[in-house]
């Protein structure tokens, strides 16, 4: 269980959030590594050759790719403390679905919203707000989405946080307005530490989505 | 498990209902099969499966499970035997990867050959062929990639050999291509002569006349 674990993450990265937010549940010691993602490194170009994408955990020398694939992974070698995924079956399939519906639909129809204007920034913004509302059916009245634990969902989505700022200016729009209990359930989640400190301050993401804005040409 | 209610909502020519079949088969659970209706979804489908309204749907005991992948590793731990994912942690790791590859990578440009056309369908076929020759890496000379047996690799992409090679035909593209890819291929075959897995393939005749339909309506009105 013991062992070497580097990380290699990008700051902003809501993915590479999961990853530090299930290192830090489990209170897994580790090294963080920055990458730029204009100039990767060899390690993570041999760490991971197809995708050549961060996040990349490395754990005594191994490397595992893909953020779930990686929490999974984490949950299930360090699996004497505080447990990611549900024990029953049932659960952890619900799980498993709302954490692949956050991936295939957030991050596009958010990146939507910041890098378009006009008509198609529309379409973007009402994808993502309806996206973001299904999400908040599903979450009701519950404190988490598994229920009562902190969990595999919540640490799907939890990234995303501090993302909205950026996307609400860039987009016109109020998330809390659309989607109260989401972000009653993101204020939650970021009373825990390892949440906290995992999330970089959305002030510093925003400023970052205005520079890539800048060099796309979308201003 | 006595007593056990397992229902599969699916439709005859979908790979992704296949890949439930075939896991419920490796596990030799017992189940009921229900035909969709595309253009008439029954209620239990759209009760089941709100979010996407679409097949495979599994229903266990009455409880409704989407999204075959999700399907698979549910499977997986609730009946123990003929196991699907490994049980280390590091090659469940390596399997999931594989997987995802699989879904994210060779289904879509598979798909497309079948919904683009011109430019846009080779560059999908070369996709297809550039990614499956990836995945091939991930085999090696292994008779399976879950090793001797069947395992979540195989369930997730072998049907590629039977589907791809359809598709192949309809929409007159190369996908598999022996020469460049000889261990899938070798791997295919070894696939499709699992007794099980021959036994639930759909008619090869009836899945090529249902594949020209929907290819020509999907390129209908193309130059």
């Amino acid at each position: 269980m013991a062992g070497e674990v580097v990380l290699l993450d990008f700051w902003a990265s809501m993915f590479g959030m999961r990853v530090r937010v299930a290192l830090a549940e489990k209170g897994v010691k580790y090294e963080y590594k920055e990458e730029d993602l204009r100039n990767k490194s060899p390690l993570l170009l041999q760490m991971n050759p197809i995708h050549k994408k961060i996040p990349v955990l490395i754990h005594n020398g191994k490397p595992i790719c893909e953020s779930l694939i990686i929490v999974q992974y984490i949950d299930e070698v360090w699996h004497d403390r505080a447990p990611l995924l549900p024990s029953d079956p049932y659960q952890r399939a619900q799980a498993r679905f709302w954490a692949d519906f956050i991936d295939k639909k957030m991050y596009d129809s958010g990146r939507k919203v910041w890098t378009t204007k006009g008509d198609e920034q529309e379409a973007g913004k009402k994808e993502f707000l309806d996206n973001l509302k299904t999400l908040e059916a599903e979450l009701g009245d519950k404190p988490y989405f598994g229920g009562d634990r902190f969990g595999f969902a919540d640490i799907a989505l939890v990234g995303f946080y501090c993302w909205f700022h950026a996307y609400e200016t860039f987009g016109n729009f109020s998330v809390e307005a659309e989607c109260p209990k989401l972000i009653a359930w993101a204020k939650r989640c970021m009373e825990k530490e390892s949440v906290s400190k995992s999330l970089p301050d959305q002030k510093k993401v925003y400023e970052f989505v205005a520079q890539m804005r800048k060099n796309f040409g979308v201003e | 498990m006595a007593g056990d209610s397992v229902k599969l909502l699916g439709f005859w020519a979908s790979p992704f209902t296949a890949r439930v079949h075939w896991a419920l088969k490796l596990k030799v659970v017992k189940y009921e099969y229900f035909e969709e209706d595309f253009r008439n979804k029954s209620t239990l489908l759209l009760q089941s499966n709100p979010v996407y309204e679409k097949v495979p749907v599994l229903v266990h005991n009455g409880k409704p499970l989407a999204e075959s992948l999700v399907i698979l590793e549910y499977i997986d731990e609730t009946w123990k035997q003929n196991p699907i994912l490994p049980q280390d942690p590091y090659e469940r790791a390596l399997a999931r990867f594989w997987a995802k590859f699989v879904e994210d990578k060779c289904v879509p440009e598979i798909i497309s050959v079948f919904t683009k056309r011109g430019e846009e369908k080779e560059k999908a076929a070369r996709d297809a062929r550039e990614n499956l020759k990836i995945l091939e890496s991930a085999l090696g000379e292994k008779r399976f990639f879950g090793g001797e047996t069947m395992g979540f690799v195989d369930i997730v992409a072998g049907w590629i050999g039977y589907w791809g090679r359809i598709s192949e035909e309809v929409a007159g593209v190369n996908l598999i291509d022996a020469a460049t890819i000889p261990l899938l291929n070798a791997w295919f075959e070894h696939v499709l002569e699992v007794p099980i897995i021959r036994e639930c393939l759909p008619p090869r005749e009836k899945l090529l006349e249902h594949s020209k339909n929907v290819y020509e309506i999907a390129t209908a009105g193309s130059t």
